[in-house]
């Protein structure tokens, strides 16, 4: 029986450490929402597991609209939800990570593993990536920042290199009147993953007319995939842009036929989402 | 039997105290099946088949054998290899061979999950590398899932010995279809010719799974002289204890079953899967072993209730008297023969007083896990479809669907299709009950619709043993063999502190061993309060008369002189004497000088459990964008005969409510080409959450059953048959869509809202 | 490797226990604490009949792993009652017959607790969707919300 190791280590240089000489299958820890259930199931079998818990800002929020929020990896659903400055200036990311599992998993479970664990159903990375979110990654050859949208590269695959792990998550000051939403399909009304998810955020100028939005689909492809925001730029999210967008949002589909809703439906749905969680940001980009 | 009492004169019936066990079961006290242990216990697990149906060539396990930790092995080799044998147990037919084949497999596995080994091991670490070094050499064969496609010509054949019965000649040949059974009334041909209107549909359901929260768990053990101590979490230890004894041929008298507290049944609960192997591992192993099953094991191992094909015509005349029903219904059964086909067929249209009824029905195997019983079981699958039809012929005709049921209603003498005439039924009156209920014409909104649907079950009654004794300080000790599943500790001592004249608390019910009351059957049937009620009102009933016969002792006079009133003995009247009363704690005290300990065990074998009716209303709303259905309202009617401890009445009526809605708008089965299963977790086998609801209103309607002291009908398994009609009929009447096939799930709905659509557009 | 030693405290008292890396805080709590109160019904996420409370977080205790324990305060529903006297969620669940076979029971009553420790006055929505991750299959969860309802105002009365 090959066995496993956990360690907890108390920095960053110690973990970028422990993660690059590691010589066996090795896994970053964070809520363990995605974790546990792969451990158990079998699908994975590490030989060591690294908790980042105990590194000192790895979990809390810090910032403020004006000058952007930075969000430690593993700081918990539950405490976004709590935060009434970030829900007030992203309510689409907060939102969106709010929906993830129960409240049960929610306390636990953080934006660094539903973004790493790289699912194409993960609610919450639309909305980071639509809020032009980028990370803080900590590797063998210091820090970098990259944008959200690069870092999964397909289903289970995300493009980290050996020994590096995501330490906090960055959301850029907001601007004017900009806001976000996301909203996803599912069959029942909690506890199912994503059938389609849909980020967006828009700004507006003061008659009302966009003049930004970036778009951004789950669970149609094997990545997030970006949704053409041109056709309603420059108009007031009129019936007939919203037609274009729900086309624009259905030619990006490139789902699969699964337990969780065909091809068809998958991508009729992505165009019906597309168009309402538009209006949301919309209006409360109007209302800033 | 008398019938006890008006309604008005009963004091604890009908009343809602708090149940015996609550308190353990609110502080984590109470011991389920997996909590239980047995000193020196080690884990048992099982090896499944990765393959939906192929031809085991050789298990080879010596490798497990050897590594470290490991106590035993077994195979289908340490398992007695018993003949077939039917008899009829719970609530439908079960071969024990084939349940011993369920258990284990010997020669073919014959579904995805069919178990073909089994380990004992210091702990589940060294259990689960033990199963990885079993070497099992597979011949896999090609598999068939659906029901139509395991009927067809050339469909891969899973029992080579399996002929259908009920067709002359007998078959030559073998044939995924286990039976063809047929009941019929009166000429539907010339009904049909009768009718100005008729509706004809096939419909289609997919099999569900009972989904208790808790999986299956025991420890056995099995001692040098033989004898055996189970402890497991079952619908019945009498049960367990049976099937244990036939599977391993051993003695009944040498196995005593403890019935740990059940996290939820619903039916799948009666029957084995893993009480035998833990006892066989614990011979192997000399050691208890204990054995829990994994939410992904009850879903791949254990009995799901069949899904189904319904052909159904219904016609009737304009004024709405149906002329004649006819369905044909073909049900999956699983792996072995024994789907609940029959009262599919009996149940489709007992609602109704109908002269010309024709039913054909076909069981039929393919490779997936056997069926088990699931409430009501076969009734929910014919009712969506006729009552689906049912509602269509009232638009047809431009009737209230409720006129349209209260005019075919089945009532007192009405004759069924299976050939019992009804005796006091309340169809009619739970259908007057919904009409005047204020949710039948409240307003609706855009995309929202009402439906209603009605069901009926038969209820069980049988075997059954309830004890009452009288403790030395005036209290009462109820037992039972009927285990616990939803509160019936409650209404057995509410049943006997009723007929004692005692306060509720002062009555304490428990649920001994196998070994310490008579033979019980099975909590299942909704048969629990009718007839084990009716075994504790019985022996509570003779004590009774005991406690009399103390008290004229006492008092010398004679016992017919004596009354009970109140939970005290008074002279009969004047003639009698002029005696203070006798409460019983008196009578008690005095046990000794006056014949010994109080006391009486009743066995019944009960008879003459009033059917139920059930109708049930609902509003929705549907999303035509996607097809998501919302239940806005819902309301379900019941006869319920008498209802005990009526909010655990209400809680029956309003979880069956809730799977039914499950059953009509997520849950199924899905499966792979490869024929696996895809969804065996509770994240996509889709159970409703509690923000999917509203409130269920249960509404009472008390018709007493005059076989039943009490009045008592079962109460549990009526109300899973009119939802899936029901929330079906809403979503009609919020967007009239024709939907046919359950789960109506958004990617169905949505595409009926396509197609009903793209017509219009060609136009 | 071999097994971990956590230092944790459970419902108020100082707990050591040994635990392997790979075991869940659910399985220390029913093998090797006996702590046999908080169930499990999938152990994946799905059911919460394992919630517990961690550091006044409710968290389903098959998703986290025992030595994460370490340091930190954990509730389960053995530490909900004090002594012999009910906490008023727990008689509210009896009073309303909100348990049918009670295997659920001890996840709804740990994640009623959270909900009303945060929420004193939730709206019947508020609570579906609070309870959402907790599955009952008996009840049909009128009855429980009812009792959630019935707790709550009691609590906010006493
Ligand atoms: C019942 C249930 C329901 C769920 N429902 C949803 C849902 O509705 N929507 C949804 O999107 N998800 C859902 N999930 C999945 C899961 O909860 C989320 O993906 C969650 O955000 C994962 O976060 P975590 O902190 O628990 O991740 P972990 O389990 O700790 O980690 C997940 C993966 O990310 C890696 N990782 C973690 N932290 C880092 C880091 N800092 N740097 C690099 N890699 C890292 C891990 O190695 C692992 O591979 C559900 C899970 C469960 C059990
Ligand atoms: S056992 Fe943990 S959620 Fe089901
Ligand atoms: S009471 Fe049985 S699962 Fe909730």
């Amino acid at each position: 029986m090959p066995s496993l190791n956990y360690v907890a280590p108390t920095t960053v240089s110690d973990a970028v450490k422990i993660l690059a000489d590691a010589s066996g299958p090795t896994r970053v820890l964070s809520g363990g929402t995605d974790l546990l259930v792969q451990l158990r199931a079998g699908r994975i079998s590490p030989e060591l597991i690294v908790d980042t818990k105990k590194i000192p800002g790895i979990m809390g929020i810090t910032g403020s609209a004006a000058e952007g929020f930075t969000i430690g990896a593993a700081t918990t659903g539950a405490e976004l939800g709590d935060h009434q400055a970030l829900k007030a200036a992203y309510p689409g990311v907060v939102e969106a990570a709010n929906l993830i599992g129960s409240k049960q998993v929610q306390g636990r479970a953080s934006l660094a593993g539903n973004l790493c664990n790289a699912s194409p159903a993960a609610d919450s990375v639309p909305a980071v990536i639509a809020a032009g979110g980028t990370v803080t990654i900590a590797g063998p050859s210091g820090t970098r920042t990259a944008p959200a949208e690069s870092i999964v590269t397909g289903p289970g695959r995300t493009s980290l290199a050996k020994g590096e792990f995501i330490v906090s998550f960055h959301l850029p000051a907001i601007k004017g009147k900009t806001s976000d939403a996301y909203l996803r399909f599912i069959p029942r009304t909690e506890m199912d993953i994503a059938v389609v998810g849909c980020g967006v955020s828009i700004t507006v100028d003061a008659g009302g007319t966009i003049t930004a939005a970036k778009i951004s689909l789950g669970a149609v492809a094997p990545t997030q995939v970006p949704v053409d925001a041109s056709c309603i730029i420059g108009t007031k999210l009129d019936d007939a842009a919203l037609a274009k967008l729900d086309a624009a949002a259905q030619a990006m589909c490139n789902p699969i036929d699964d337990k969780r809703g065909t091809i068809e439906f998958r991508t009729k749905v992505a165009g019906v989402l597309a168009r309402r969680t538009a209006k949301i940001a919309y209006d409360r980009a109007g209302a800033r | 039997m008398t019938f006890i009492g008006n309604k008005s004169d009963l004091r604890v019936v009908g009343t809602r105290p708090v149940r015996p066990d609550g308190v353990d079961k609110v502080t984590g006290r109470a011991v389920y099946g997996a909590d239980a242990t047995m000193p020196g216990q080690i884990i048992g697990k099982v090896l499944r088949s990765p393959h939906p149906h192929a031809r085991i060539i050789s298990i080879d396990t010596s490798k497990a054998e050897k590594l470290p930790g490991v106590k035993g092995v077994i195979t289908s080799a340490d398992i007695p290899n018993i003949p077939s044998e039917e008899a009829f147990v719970g609530e439908g037919p079960m071969n024990f061979r084939d349940l011993s084949l369920n258990c284990m497999a010997r020669d073919k596995v014959l579904y995805e999950g069919h178990v073909v080994a089994a380990v004992a091991a210091i702990n589940d670490a060294v259990a689960d590398a033990a199963l990885k070094l079993i070497d099992v050499k597979y011949e896999v064969l090609p598999h068939v899932i659906d029901v139509e496609e395991a009927m067809a010509p050339g469909a891969p054949i899973l029992h080579d010995t399996l002929f259908t019965a009920g067709v002359t000649p007998k078959p030559t040949t073998p044939s995924n279809v286990a039976k063809q059974v047929r009941f019929t009334i009166g000429d539907v041909e010339a009904g049909f010719k009768q009718a100005d209107v008729i509706v004809e549909q096939t419909y289609t359901t997919a099999p569900v799974h009972q989904a208790y929260i808790e999986p299956h768990a025991c420890v056995a053990a099995i001692a040098a002289d033989g004898q055996v101590l189970i402890t497991a979490s079952s619908q019945g230890h009498f049960m367990i204890r049976a099937y244990t004894a036939k599977l391993l041929g051993i003695d009944i008298a040498n196995i005593r079953v403890t019935n740990a507290e059940i996290g939820g049944g619903f039916g799948g609960k009666t029957v084995v899967y893993l009480e035998p192997l833990a006892v066989a591992l614990s011979k192997k192993s000399g050691r208890p072993v204990k054995m829990t099953m994994t939410r992904e094991d009850v879903f791949r191992g254990t009995g799901p209730t069949s899904g189904g094909t319904i052909w159904v015509k219904v016609g009737a005349t304009k004024d709405g008297k149906i002329t004649a029903a006819q369905t044909v219904i073909k049900l999956q059964a699983g792996a072995f023969p024994g789907s609940p086909i029959n009262p599919a067929l009996m149940c489709a249209f007992a609602m109704y007083d109908l002269a010309n009824v024709d039913t054909l029905g076909y069981d039929v195997v393919s490779n997936r896990p056997k069926v088990a019983a699931y409430r009501a079981p076969g009734a929910p699958i014919s009712s969506f479809a006729a009552e689906s039809a049912i509602d269509d012929l009232a638009r047809k005709l431009g009737m209230d669907p409720i006129e349209l049921r209260l005019k075919n209603a089945a009532k007192q003498g009405s004759k069924t299709v299976y050939g019992v005439t009804h005796g006091v039924i309340g169809y009619e009156e739970v259908l007057n009950a919904a009409k005047a209920h204020p949710h039948w014409t409240a307003p609706l909104g855009k995309n929202q619709g009402r439906g209603l649907a009605t069901g009926f079950w038969f209820n069980i009654g049988g075997e059954s043993t309830g004890g009452v004794f009288i403790n030395e300080d005036g209290t009462a000790s109820v037992v039972t063999g009927s285990p616990d599943i939803g509160g019936s500790r409650a209404s057995m001592a509410m049943m006997a502190a009723e007929v004692l004249g005692i306060p509720y608390e002062k009555v304490r019910a428990v649920i001994p061993d196998t070994a310490s009351i008579g033979f019980t059957h099975v909590t299942g049937g909704s048969r629990v309060t009718y007839a084990t009620g009716m075994a504790v009102t019985q022996a509570a009933q003779a004590v009774v008369e005991d406690l009399k016969k103390r008290a004229a002792m006492i008092w010398d006079i004679s016992p017919e002189a004596v009354e009970w009133k109140d939970g005290e003995a008074v002279p009969a009247g004047a003639n009698a004497g002029g005696f203070d009363p006798l409460p019983l704690a008196a009578i008690a005290l005095k046990a000794a000088k006056t014949g010994g300990p109080i006391g009486s065990e009743i066995s019944v074998n009960a008879q003459g459990a009033g059917p139920g009716f059930g109708a049930h209303i609902c509003d929705v709303e549907v999303d035509p964008e996607t097809g998501h259905t919302t239940i806005l309202r819902y309301t379900a009617v019941q006869d319920v005969g008498r209802a005990i401890h009526p909010a655990y009445v209400e809680g029956q009526i309003q979880g069956g409510a809730v799977q039914g809605i499950g059953w009509a708008l997520n849950e199924e089965y899905i499966y792979n080409k490869k024929g696996h299963m895809d969804n065996a977790g509770f994240l996509d086998y889709r159970i409703p959450v509690a923000s999917d609801l509203p409130m269920i209103e249960a509404v009472l309607v008390e018709v007493p059953n005059t076989r039943h002291p009490f009045g008592v009908r079962g109460v549990g398994e009526v109300p899973i048959v009119p939802p899936m009609a029901a929330v079906r009929n809403a979503i009609r009447g919020a967007l009239d869509l024709e939907l046919f096939h359950l789960p109506m799930s958004p990617p169905r709905v949505r595409a009926a809202v396509d197609a009903a659509k793209a017509p219009k557009a060609a136009e | 490797m071999s097994k971990i030693h956590v230092e944790t405290t459970i419902n108020g008292e100082p707990m050591e226990f040994l635990a392997n890396p790979g075991e869940s805080l659910l399985d220390a709590l029913r093998n090797t604490l006996n702590l046999t109160g908080t169930k499990e019904g999938c152990g994946s996420g799905d059911c919460g009949a394992c919630t517990v409370i961690i550091d006044g977080r409710m968290t389903c205790s098959c998703l986290v792993l025992a030595v994460e324990a370490g340091g930190h305060e954990i509730t389960t529903i053995e530490g909900i009652a004090q002594g012999d006297t009910l906490h008023p969620i727990q008689q509210k669940f009896l009073e309303n017959a909100a348990l049918q076979c009670g295997f659920c029971t001890p996840g709804f009553i740990v994640a009623t607790k959270a909900l009303l420790d945060k929420n004193p006055n939730p709206t019947e929505t508020e609570i579906r969707f609070w309870l959402a991750g907790n599955l009952c299959r008996c009840t049909g969860y009128d009855k429980i919300v009812r009792a959630v309802q019935d707790a709550a105002a009691e609590m906010r009365g006493g």
